[in-house]
C-alpha cells in the first residue's frame, strides 16, 4: 500500500516540482525559439506518457495487491491481447511521430545557415578562448597545427594573403552584433572543447584536425557567459569566456580596434594599450588578456595552478625538491620558462605565453600586489 | 542419450577438495558467486567515488584532498566502473552463470573450464584497474569515455600511466567478456535440457541471451579503438591523433581523427546500454510474473522487443554524438532510428503494467524493486525522447540533464533490478533468506533517495548546468539556488551511499544467520526452484535432467490444484501454452 501511495505522491510531487522550481532554461537570446519550442512538446508529450503510466500502475497495485492471505479477487489468466497491443503500438507511434517530426524540422533548418551569415571563427585551446574575423576581403586565411606559435596563437599561415587583413581577438571576450545571422567556424589545436552559451542554445563541439560549425541570430542585446561544454583536461572547469551582443555600430568600433595578423605579427605589447603607465593595471589587463587567471585564482581558493593570492614572499617547495622563496626573479622565470620548476602537487601544464619585459614586469608586480591570506 | 552419457561424467568428476570446489572451481554456481561478489566489491569503489565526487560538487573547496586532478579522476574511474565492471559483469557474468544452466535444464556451461578462466581473466581486468589508483599520476580521468586527444596528452590526470593501465584492463576485460559470452551463448543453443523450447524458455534468459549477443558484437569495436589508443599513446601512431599543439608545443602526430574513436566507442556504447538494459528487461518480467502470481503478458511479444530492441540497438549510435561536429545529416538518420526504439520498449512497458493488471500482487520485497524499477525506467525512458531527438538535444547535450538521463535509465533502474534480483534469488543460492527488515530499509532508502537525487537534476541541465565541472565558482549564469540544490542531491547522495552498506552487511549476515529458505519460497515456476537440493549441487540436478512441460508462467492456471505449475510437473497438470502463446487451462493440457 505504501508503495502505491509513494508513487502517487511521486507523480503529484514531480508535476508540481515541473512548475514552481526556480530553474528554468535562461531566457532564449537568439532565433532559436523553434528548439524552445519542441523542448515544451516534448515536455507535454512525455508528461502524459508520464502521468498516465505511473497512474495506472499506482491504480493496480492499490486495487490487486494481496490483503491477507488471500487474493483480492481471481487472478485472470490472460496471456496475450494482441488487439490491445496493436492499439497500444499504434499510439505510442503516433505520439513518436509527433515528437519527431517537429524535431526534424528544426534540426533541417538548423543545418542549413543563411548566405548573409556573417563567418566568425572561435577557437579553442586549453584552457582559453580566441576569436577571429575575415578582414575586407571577407575570407578567413589558412591555419594549420604547425603554424603556432606563442607570437601566432591562431596559427595562420603566414605566406597565405587572405589571412593577413584577418582581425584577431586574442581575448575571451567576443562582441556580435545583434540580429545579424552568425555562422561560426570552430577550431580547437589541442583537444575536444565546446563553444556553450545557453541562451542561443546553438552549439557545436571543437575538434582538433577539423572545422566545424553552427549558427544562430542573437536577438538581445546583453553579455553572455560561454562555457566549455566538453571535458577538456584539468582546466575545464576555469575556460569562461564572455559573448557580448551590442547594435552594429558598437561592434563595428569594437571591432575596428583589432589587430589584423599581418600588423599582430609585428610583436607590440597587447595590454599596453589597457593598462597605459600603471603596472598594477597592466598586469591585471595582461592576466586576464593571457586567461592566467582561468587557473591562478586572486582570491586564495584552489585552482588548476597555484593561487597567486600570498604566493608572493612564500616559500614553495617543487617537483624536483628544491625549495624556493618566490621572488620577482622566481616570477619572472616561472613566466617565461613555466615547465622549468613546477611547484609540486602542480600538473606541468602550464603553456608558455609571449609576453615583453614590460608585461613580465607588470604581471609580476600585479601578483606581488596581492597581499598574503590572512587567516 | 547425449544427455545422459553427460550425466554419468560430471556426476563422477564432482571436486572433493576446498581449492577446487570453491576457488579453481568450474561450477557455474561458484563462478557466478566469483563474479558476482568481485562485480559489487568494485561497485563499492565506485559507489565511493561518486560520493566523494558528490562531496566537490556540494561543497566545493571545502576538501582540500579533492583538487581538480582528483576530481576528474573520481568522475572518470566511477563512470568506467559502474559501466563495465560492476553492471555488465554482474548481469552477464553473475546472473547470467548462475541461472541459464538452471533456468533451461542444463547441469552446466557447456564448456566449463572456459568459463573459469573468464572470471580469472575478469579479476585481472579488475586488478589492473585498480593498480591505476597506486601508479605515478593516479588514474586517467578523461572522463569514462576516454575521447582522444585529451585522453593522451599533458593536461588531463594519468594521461601516462593510467590511461594505459585503463586501456590495457578494457582489452583485458573484453577478452573475459568473450569467453563467458560464447558459453553463455552456446549454453542457451546446446544444453536445454528436453521440452524446453527457445519459445518456452524464461525472459530472464532471453534477456541474457540477447544481452549476450551484443556484446559479443560491441565489444570488439571497443577492443580495437582501445589497441589503436594504445598504439597512439606508446608508440606514436596516429589513429586518432590529428596534427596539434598540446600546451605550446608541436605534436608529431598528423593525420587521424577523435571522430573516428568516437563513433567506434558509441558503436560499442550504445549497445553496452542494453547490455546492461536487456538482462534488467528480462529479470524484472520474471519477477513481476512470480510475484504477482500471473503469467507474463504478451510473452512472444516481450521476446520480439527483446530481439527488436537488440537490432536497433546497432544502429543509433550516433546520437550520442549530435553536437560532436560530424556530418551533421547523420542527424537525421540518427533521430529516426532512436526514437523508433522507444516503440518496442514501450511496448515491454505496458506489457509488465498489463501483468500486473487483475493479478495477484504480493509487495514483497523483490516485487517493491521491480515496482520502483518500471518507475525510474518510465522517467528514464522518456527523458531518453529528449535527447534522442536531434533538435531538443542540442541545448541539452553534455549538461546535467544527460547526467539525470542515463542515471536514472542505465544507472538507477537496472540496479534497482539487481537488488530486486538477488532478494528474489538469494534463497536459491544461499539456502537462506535475507532479512526482510534491512530489505525494506534498503528499499525505501534507495527508491526515494534516487528519486530525489536525479528527478531534480534534470532541471539544472535545463538551466544550462555544464556537467564534469570541478567547480561553478567563475560562472555568474547558475543563481544561488543551483548550488544549494547541489547540496541537497550531495547530502541525498551520501545517505543513499551508506545505506548500501546495510544491504552488503544483510548479504554477508544472511549467508550465515539468515532463517532458513525453503526450496522454493516465491512458489515460482521456472525451472531453477525445482532442483533437487537448495542450493543445488554440483551438476544441479541429480541423476536425471528434468523434462519440461510447458512455458515458465503458468501461474494461476484456472482449473489448477495451486496458483502455479512447476514447467516440469507432470504433462498431466496442464498450463500448456499454445503456439499462439495462449495457454489451456487444467484439462485442456497437450504436449
Amino acid at each position: 500500500m505504501l508503495i502505491a501511495i509513494t508513487l502517487a505522491v511521486i507523480v503529484l510531487a514531480s508535476l508540481l516540482f515541473h512548475y514552481i522550481n526556480p530553474w528554468h532554461p535562461p531566457a532564449l537570446a537568439s532565433n532559436w525559439k523553434q528548439m524552445d519550442d519542441t523542448l515544451t512538446i516534448t515536455f507535454v508529450i512525455t508528461g502524459i506518457f508520464f502521468v498516465i503510466l505511473n497512474l495506472f500502475l499506482v491504480y493496480v497495485i492499490w486495487r490487486f495487491r494481496r490483503r491477507g492471505s488471500k487474493a483480492t479477487e481471481t487472478v485472470a489468466y490472460q496471456p496475450v491481447n494482441h488487439k490491445l497491443e496493436r492499439w497500444l503500438t499504434v499510439i505510442t507511434t503516433v505520439g513518436i511521430v509527433a515528437l519527431l517530426a517537429p524535431g526534424l524540422k528544426v534540426y533541417a533548418d538548423y543545418v542549413t545557415p543563411p548566405k548573409d551569415a556573417l563567418e566568425v571563427e572561435v577557437l579553442g585551446s586549453q584552457w582559453q578562448w580566441r576569436y577571429r574575423f575575415p578582414g575586407a576581403d571577407g575570407q578567413l586565411g589558412a591555419t594549420d597545427a604547425r603554424f603556432v606559435t606563442a607570437s601566432n596563437p591562431f596559427g595562420l599561415d603566414p605566406d597565405d594573403a587572405k589571412g593577413q587583413d584577418d582581425a584577431l581577438v586574442d581575448a575571451s571576450e567576443l562582441h556580435l552584433p545583434l540580429n545579424q545571422p552568425v555562422k561560426i567556424l570552430l577550431r580547437a589545436h589541442d583537444v575536444l572543447h565546446d563553444f556553450y552559451v545557453p541562451p542561443f542554445r546553438a552549439r557545436m563541439n571543437m575538434v582538433p584536425g577539423l572545422v566545424t560549425t553552427f549558427w544562430f541570430t542573437p536577438t538581445q542585446a546583453g553579455r553572455f557567459e560561454a562555457m566549455c561544454a566538453q571535458l577538456c583536461g584539468v582546466g575545464h572547469a576555469a575556460m569562461r569566456g564572455m559573448v557580448v551582443v551590442e547594435e552594429a555600430p558598437a561592434f563595428q568600433a569594437w571591432l575596428a580596434g583589432k589587430p589584423s595578423f599581418a600588423a599582430a605579427s609585428k610583436p607590440a605589447p597587447v595590454a599596453a594599450a589597457n593598462g597605459g603607465s600603471d603596472p598594477l593595471a597592466m598586469g591585471l589587463a595582461v592576466a586576464k588578456a593571457k586567461a592566467c587567471v582561468a587557473c591562478h585564482s586572486v582570491d586564495g581558493s584552489s585552482g588548476v595552478g597555484p593561487s597567486w593570492k600570498g604566493l608572493y614572499g612564500k616559500t614553495e617547495a617543487f617537483a624536483d625538491g628544491s625549495k624556493e622563496k618566490i621572488d620577482d626573479t622566481v616570477l619572472a622565470r616561472e613566466i617565461r620558462e613555466p615547465a622549468a620548476k613546477v611547484v609540486q602537487g602542480f600538473a606541468p601544464i602550464m603553456p608558455k605565453s609571449e609576453l615583453s619585459e614590460a608585461e613580465v614586469t607588470a604581471l609580476v608586480a600585479y601578483i606581488r600586489s596581492l597581499e598574503p591570506v590572512k587567516n | 542419450m547425449h544427455e545422459e552419457q553427460h550425466d554419468k561424467h560430471e556426476q563422477h568428476h564432482e571436486p572433493q577438495s576446498f581449492f577446487f570446489k570453491y576457488i579453481w572451481s568450474q561450477d557455474h554456481k561458484v563462478i557466478a558467486i566469483q563474479y558476482g561478489g568481485t562485480a559489487v566489491f568494485v561497485g563499492l569503489v565506485g559507489l565511493l567515488l561518486s560520493n566523494l565526487m558528490r562531496l566537490q560538487i556540494g561543497f566545493p573547496g571545502y576538501f582540500d584532498f579533492i583538487n581538480a586532478e582528483r576530481y576528474y579522476q573520481f568522475v572518470t574511474m566511477h563512470g568506467m566502473i559502474m559501466v563495465v565492471y560492476l553492471l555488465t559483469a554482474l548481469f552477464l557474468g553473475g546472473f547470467g552463470n548462475y541461472l541459464i544452466p538452471l533456468m533451461v535444464g542444463a547441469r552446466d556451461m557447456v564448456f566449463p573450464y572456459l568459463n573459469m578462466l573468464s572470471f580469472w581473466v575478469y579479476l585481472l581486468s579488475v586488478i589492473v584497474l585498480m593498480a591505476s589508483f597506486f601508479v605515478p599520476g593516479g588514474p586517467t580521468g578523461a572522463g569514462w569515455t576516454l575521447y582522444p586527444p585529451q585522453a593522451i596528452l599533458p593536461g588531463t590526470p594519468g594521461h601516462d600511466w593510467g590511461i594505459i593501465l585503463m586501456l590495457v584492463s578494457l582489452v583485458t576485460f573484453i577478452v573475459a567478456a568473450t569467453m563467458g559470452g560464447l558459453n553463455y551463448v552456446s549454453t542457451v543453443l546446446q544444453a536445454r535440457c528436453r521440452g524446453m523450447t527457445l519459445l518456452r524458455m524464461p525472459l530472464t534468459v532471453w534477456g541474457i541471451f540477447t544481452a549476450t549477443i551484443l556484446a559479443l558484437l560491441a565489444f570488439p569495436a571497443l577492443f580495437v579503438s582501445g589497441l589503436m589508443m594504445l598504439l597512439d599513446k606508446t608508440i606514436g601512431t596516429s589513429f586518432f591523433m590529428p596534427a596539434l599543439v598540446s600546451l605550446g608545443q608541436v605534436s608529431d602526430y598528423k593525420g587521424g581523427t577523435p571522430l573516428l574513436f568516437q563513433h567506434l566507442f558509441w558503436f560499442f556504447g550504445h549497445p553496452e546500454v542494453y547490455i546492461v538494459a536487456l538482462p534488467a528487461f528480462g529479470i524484472v518480467s520474471d519477477l513481476i510474473s512470480v510475484h504477482a502470481r500471473k503469467c507474463i503478458f504478451g510473452y512472444r511479444t516481450m521476446v520480439w522487443a527483446i530481439l527488436a530492441i537488440a537490432v536497433l540497438s546497432f544502429i543509433v549510435w550516433a546520437h550520442h554524438m549530435f553536437v560532436s561536429g560530424m556530418n551533421p545529416y547523420f542527424g537525421f538518420f540518427f533521430a529516426t532510428s532512436t526514437l523508433i526504439i522507444a516503440v518496442p520498449t514501450a511496448i515491454k512497458v505496458y506489457n509488465w503494467l498489463l501483468t500486473l493488471w487483475r493479478g495477484d500482487i504480493h509487495l514483497s520485497v523483490p516485487m517493491l524493486f521491480a515496482l520502483a524499477f518500471i518507475s525510474t525506467f518510465i522517467v528514464g525512458g522518456l527523458t531518453g525522447l529528449f535527447l534522442g531527438n536531434v533538435s531538443v538535444d542540442i541545448p541539452l547535450s553534455g549538461s546535467y540533464f544527460v547526467v539525470a538521463h542515463f542515471h536514472m535509465v542505465m544507472g538507477v533502474a537496472p540496479l534497482l533490478v539487481v537488488f530486486g534480483a538477488i532478494y528474489h534469488w538469494y534463497p536459491k543460492i544461499t539456502g537462506r533468506m535475507l532479512d526482510d527488515r534491512l530489505g525494506h530499509l534498503h528499499f525505501w532508502v534507495t527508491f526515494i533517495g534516487t528519486y530525489l537525487i536525479y528527478f531534480p537534476m534534470h532541471y539544472l541541465g535545463l538551466l544550462g548546468m555544464p556537467r564534469r565541472y570541478y567547480d561553478y565558482k567563475p560562472y555568474d549564469s547558475f543563481p544561488e539556488s543551483a548550488h544549494q540544490l547541489n547540496v541537497f542531491i550531495t547530502v541525498v547522495a551520501i545517505i543513499v551511499g551508506v545505506v548500501q552498506l546495510v544491504y552488503v552487511w544483510n548479504l554477508i549476515w544472511s549467508a550465515f544467520k539468515g532463517r532458513k529458505a525453503e526450496p522454493n519460497p516465491w512458489r515460482a515456476a521456472s525451472l531453477e526452484w525445482q532442483t533437487p537440493d537448495t542450493p543445488p549441487r554440483h551438476g544441479n540436478w541429480g541423476p536425471a535432467l528434468p523434462v519440461v512441460h510447458r512455458w515458465a508462467y503458468a501461474y494461476s492456471v484456472p482449473g489448477a490444484k495451486q496458483d502455479f505449475i512447476a514447467q516440469n510437473a507432470p504433462l498431466s497438470e496442464g498450463g500448456v501454452e499454445d503456439d499462439e502463446g495462449r495457454a489451456h487451462g487444467a484439462k485442456g493440457a497437450r504436449a
